[in-house]
């Protein structure tokens, strides 16, 4: 290495040089794997198939992803030369980012069914609205208990199982039905299911999270994280198992949509459209739900920016950092523990009887390991303890697996069978490790001082030692 | 003489803690009355510190007693005990290091919850002027001496009647040691402010002392004056000898 006073760029030639070398080993490793297959030919014999386009495109992204890490590492060693002060744009990013963000979504479904229409719209609000907004919910309710607690959740998704089952079974119980139909009216408790189970199944969301909460109480770190892991598939196994209360694998179906408080959704006289003089589209009701959502997801980002700025958010911070300490200040950490625990898993109930009411059905197997390990991602990638980082991370891995679907041209490259959805998991993973080589304390590693003197100061977490506790 | 015959404002009795089953405290007795600088000092896993977190609860004494103003406290959680007026700055400082100097102060204002937070602040910032220069800083991001200081401000910040620190002098230059110190003796002669410290540095330790004991192996051998252990030949060979004065 030069001379970094010296260096005027990166070195093209070196990384150059690298790059193709990794291009070739790439080359040699897939020459036999990727470029030939087996096949059968129509008279049953073993034909060799070559197949160039396939192999030259896998060195050719061998070749550029080096070429990338290498002007990473080179900018990398650059920016230590210069002494970087902490990113100026993340700070601006923090400050400016949240309101241009929620102004940009509550016009967004107007601004799609303006212009695509509404037949086209529906995709666009739901698998990418919606959807989207459902996992930044999520990953701002367990940014509570990770982010701001430092306790390590692998089993977020059994709030979210909690909270969709309890709205589930609750709005499709007969008994229930019967009984308001009696006492108010026929037809209520159709129309008004999902706003009166909403709060309830938060509550019960939050009340497993304190049933969590006990038994973990004297784990940290990695120990924290299996038990929770294991508490997220117990959930799910009991509701696969328990088939005379959640149905088993088959699930719970025809649960009762949300209503426009009331107003159902539906063709009928007496529905929203008809109601407000509109024509009938189903599309009334996927934007009213981006609305809801978006209503949810604010709730949650209100929530936990004031709580940061209370004694019980700072206690919970304090926590994160030194639980020994906090104990001889008279931070009672029992209670600091279950109520992070406890708010979190409501929120997660919340979005979880919200996720019912849009699908109209809910399995198990929509509460997997996986699940919670996308929701833990979107959080460690968008940097602990970052409201917009979760935004922005929600939006790189759900809506990227989502654009996965509409990249239909890949097919003219790697033939009609190639399902660019299939490799999500892949792609997923080459991010994360990009990301991590990166950006190693998630996109947005600023933490803002919950409290200032005079003049704003944000302390960049790259002046911090790694690792703690 | 009119001290030694109040009640004791700490009284440890009998004291004896276990780590598992390995004996860590053999029965310590020891008072701190108002307006002294108690200081313990003893070698290497004597077990001062372990005295010192049996007082705050965490691991509890079992057996004895530790009395706190007329008050039983052995069995009291260590979040209730802060509430009483004890403080305590833990051996290695334990600052909260991705929060700012400020930010680590408010937390040792919690529990009378920031009702003299002002007042307090521009106290412990007098007290320690390089800190009211950092208080935007990451306590992380302080020098050892900074943070040693931040943990004795943080500990100030509840208004305790009794200050625990645990070695304060840990790993500081000397010139910063000596700050240390002058600023406990003036807490301690300004404000009334009764101290308890645990030290290796014991040459300084003993010089503040009011009164003094020496742990060995979970016991104490020996107390008197800071000035008495001070001249005594066994202390000087066991703790003075070679030692920095
Ligand atoms: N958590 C623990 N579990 C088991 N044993 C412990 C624990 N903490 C301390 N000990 C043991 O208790 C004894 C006393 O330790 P303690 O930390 O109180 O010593 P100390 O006098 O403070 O020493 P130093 O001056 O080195 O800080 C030591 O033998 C130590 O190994
Ligand atoms: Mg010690």
């Amino acid at each position: 290495m030069s001379d970094p006073a010296n260096t005027a760029g990166p070195d093209w030639g070196q990384i150059t040089r690298d790059s193709a070398f990794a291009a070739l080993i790439a080359f040699g490793l897939f020459v036999l794997m990727l470029g030939f297959k087996a096949d059968q030919s129509l008279n049953n014999q073993l034909v060799l198939v070559f197949r160039p386009e396939l192999l030259a495109s896998t060195v050719a992204l061998v070749f550029i992803g080096r070429f990338l890490i290498g002007y990473w590492q080179s900018r990398k060693v650059e920016g230590a030369a210069k002494k970087k002060a902490p990113s100026k744009w993340a700070q601006k990013a923090e400050k400016y980012g949240l309101p241009a963000a929620v102004g940009f979504l509550v016009a967004y479904p107007i601004f799609i069914l303006v212009t695509v229409g509404p037949s086209g719209a529906i995709k666009w609000i739901d698998n990418f609205g919606i959807q989207i907004l459902i996992y930044i919910m999520l990953g701002w309710g367990l940014n509570i208990v990770v982010g701001l607690a430092g306790l390590l959740d692998l089993g977020y998704v059994a709030f979210y199982a909690v909270g969709a089952y309890s709205y589930a079974l609750f709005a499709t119980s007969e008994p229930i039905k019967d009984f308001m139909a009696q006492l108010i009216g026929e037809g209520f408790w159709q129309a008004w299911a999902f706003w009166i189970c909403l709060p309830v199944a938060g509550i019960l969301a939050a009340f497993w999270g304190v049933l969590l909460g006990f038994p973990v109480l004297r784990l940290r770190g990695d120990y924290l994280a299996i038990v929770t892991l294991a508490f997220g598939e117990i959930i799910r196994l009991v509701l696969i198992n328990w088939v005379e209360f959640s149905n088993g694998y088959a699930g719970i179906s025809s649960i009762p949509r949300p209503s426009f408080f009331g107003i159902p959704f539906n063709a009928s006289d007496e529905g929203f459209a008809a109601k407000f003089g509109l024509e009938f589209t189903p599309i009334y009701r996927t934007i009213f739900l981006f609305y809801v959502i978006l209503a949810l997801a604010l709730i949650t980002a209100a929530v936990s920016m004031r709580l940061r700025r209370l004694p019980v958010g700072r206690a919970w911070e304090a926590l994160r950092e030194d639980e020994i300490a906090c104990r001889s200040l008279g931070i009672n950490t029992v209670n600091t523990k279950l109520t992070a625990f406890a708010i979190g898993a409501m929120f997660g109930g919340f979005a979880g009887a919200f996720f019912a009411a849009r699908q109209g059905f809910i399995s198990p197997e929509s509460f997997v390991f996986l699940e919670s390990a996308q929701i833990l991602a979107i959080v460690v990638l968008g940097g602990m303890g970052s409201l917009l980082g979760v935004v922005i991370a929600s939006i790189m891995l759900v809506g990227g697996v989502e654009l996965l679907r509409e990249l239909d041209f890949l097919k003219a490259v790697f033939g009609d069978n190639f399902d660019p959805a299939q490799y999500r998991m892949l792609i997923f993973g080459a991010c994360m490790v990009l990301m991590m080589l990166w950006k190693p304390r998630g996109l947005i590693s600023v933490r803002e001082p919950s409290v200032f003197l005079k003049e704003k100061k944000a302390v960049s977490a790259d002046l911090v030692k790694e690792g703690h506790g | 003489m009119s001290d030694a015959n109040k009640a004791p404002l700490l009284a440890i009795r009998g004291v004896k803690t276990y780590y598992g089953n390995i004996i860590a405290l053999k029965g310590v007795d020891l008072d701190v009355h108002q307006g002294e600088i108690v200081t313990l000092i003893g070698a290497n896993g004597a077990g001062k510190s372990t005295l010192m977190m049996t007082i705050f609860g965490k691991p509890q004494a079992r057996e004895g007693t530790i009395v706190f103003e007329g008050r039983d406290i052995t069995r009291m959680p260590t979040h209730e005990i802060a509430y009483l007026g004890i403080a305590q700055s833990p051996e290695g400082r334990r600052v909260f290091p991705r929060m700012t100097v400020f930010e680590n102060l408010q937390m040792g204002a919690h529990v009378n919850n920031l009702a003299y937070f002002d007042t307090d602040l521009e106290r412990v910032c007098t007290i320690f002027p390089r800190l009211k220069e950092r208080l935007q800083q990451r306590a992380g991001t302080l020098s050892g001496g900074e943070q040693q200081m931040l943990a004795i401000a943080r500990a100030l910040m509840s208004r305790p009647r009794l200050l625990m620190l645990d070695e304060p002098s840990l790993g500081l230059a000397p010139i910063v040691v000596r700050q240390i110190f002058e600023v406990i003796r003036e807490v301690n002669k300004e404000q009334g402010m009764t101290v308890f410290l645990v030290e290796q540095n014991a040459y300084h330790a003993l010089k503040l002392a009011s009164r003094a004991y020496v742990m060995v192996n979970g016991l104490i051998t020996m107390s008197g004056t800071g000035a008495e252990l001070l001249a005594n030949p066994q202390v000087k060979a066991a703790y003075l000898e070679g030692g920095h004065h």
